[in-house]
């Protein structure tokens, strides 16, 4: 699975002392997104779809997935059926299915109990972060995975979006501080760090135009559902041989879009980088 | 202080969870046709941009849709220019927002 993306190992293997320190710093750039990101999603979730403080808890503890909270408020604000935002919630985090199937072997020697928490704290940075710490480790490290789950993105997460649904209670319009643009703005931002090639980038662009053809022609829920489902397929249509796919979700090569910018810039001067 | 949205938390975590613990608790994953996996692969960026795109060029009026241009047409714009250009989505929804608020005090949206 991770063929194709393994083809930039680390110059030399880290001591696991090293490789932590390193985590560590990694992280608190992670965090700093987190926070940021939490904030505006529980402001934007107070404010824009009403939820209250104890959905907003439940969403950060229970669903614990940026893109798709973010997503149910526009599915909540569209006045989707729960179980269609279920299904569409399900579709937006297919994609863990790759990390998980990518983690798999490193967890393969844990406790049941333990992959199946390890599971529900599954993020995109959590991927990340763990995924290039046991890279620069030459093996699996455990505590890099927890460390990037709990400490990096759950609690930061967790109680940013907490604050962000209690400060968005005292404002009374939202439209005038901007934060009906945050929505939109956050799902295109999301959507810009998922698109690896061009097969993305055609179910992007066909995604988009779909979804709002189909909701002038009837409503908007039906447009959003439209765009998801046939983006894919008119994605699919695009040769692997021309999708110059860099970096599939679930490799390696896809852990290194969620470093620090400066990180990325000092990497592209390593000699044998791709540009 | 309401608890209205709890039960579709819990729904979200229903379609969720499979996908998170299928590799983890079920290596089987690898079996699935790799045609499903590449499709499961764009689903992301299709329903985040179908999501910004109706959010921003689709109003709704006694039930009816119609097209719309607006300010927050050159807020998200900002924003996905900064984000492909800085890979930082912060930053890309600071300016959105900054755009915002700006536009709509000189007057505009």
């Amino acid at each position: 699975m991770t063929d194709a993306a393994t083809a930039e190992p680390p110059a030399r293997v880290l001591t696991q002392a090293e490789a932590r320190r390193k985590l560590i710093v990694d992280g608190l750039g992670i965090i700093v997104g987190a926070v940021g990101f939490g904030f505006v999603y529980g402001l934007a979730a107070r404010t824009q779809a009403g939820f209250s403080p104890i959905d907003v808890m439940a969403m950060s503890v229970f669903v614990f997935a940026g893109a798709a909270q973010f997503a149910a408020i526009g599915y909540v604000v569209g006045g989707l059926p729960w179980i269609v935002i279920g299904i569409l919630t399900g579709l937006l985090n297919a994609r863990h299915i790759l990390y998980s199937a990518a983690l798999a072997p490193g967890f393969r020697s844990r406790p049941f109990w333990e992959r199946a928490v390890a599971a529900h704290l599954l993020t995109d940075e959590a991927f990340a972060l763990s995924t290039a710490h046991n890279r620069r480790l030459g093996r699996f490290d455990p505590f890099g995975y927890w460390f990037a789950a709990i400490v990096v993105t759950f609690i930061p997460w967790f109680f940013a979006t907490l604050a962000g649904s209690l400060i968005g209670q005292s404002i009374v319009d939202p439209e005038r501080l901007g934060i009906d643009v945050i929505f939109p703005a956050a799902m295109i931002g999301l959507a810009v760090g998922l698109i690896t090639g061009r097969r993305e980038l055609v179910a992007a662009v066909v995604g988009a135009a779909v979804g709002v053809g189909v909701s002038l022609a009837s409503s908007p829920t039906v447009g959003i559902i439209a765009g998801g489902i046939v983006g894919p397929a008119v994605g699919l249509l695009v040769p692997k041989a021309r999708a110059h796919e860099r970096a599939p979700i679930g490799t390696e090569a896809s852990a290194d879009r969620y470093r620090m910018p400066h990180t990325l810039d000092r990497r592209r001067d390593e000699p044998g980088d791709e540009p | 202080m309401t608890a209205d949205y709890v039960p579709l938390a819990l729904i979200m975590l229903a379609f969720t969870y499979p996908s998170r613990a299928l590799g983890l608790l079920n290596p089987a994953i690898e079996r699935l046709p790799e045609r499903a996996l590449d499709y499961l692969q764009l689903v992301g960026p299709a329903v985040l941009t179908a999501l910004a795109a109706v959010d921003v060029m689709v109003g709704v009026e006694s039930g009816e849709s119609y097209f719309t241009i607006g300010l927050p047409w050159v807020s998200v714009g900002a924003c996905l220019l900064l984000v492909v250009w800085r890979r930082n989505l912060f930053i890309g929804l600071a300016a959105a927002v900054a755009i915002a608020v700006a536009g709509r005090a000189v007057g505009f949206g």
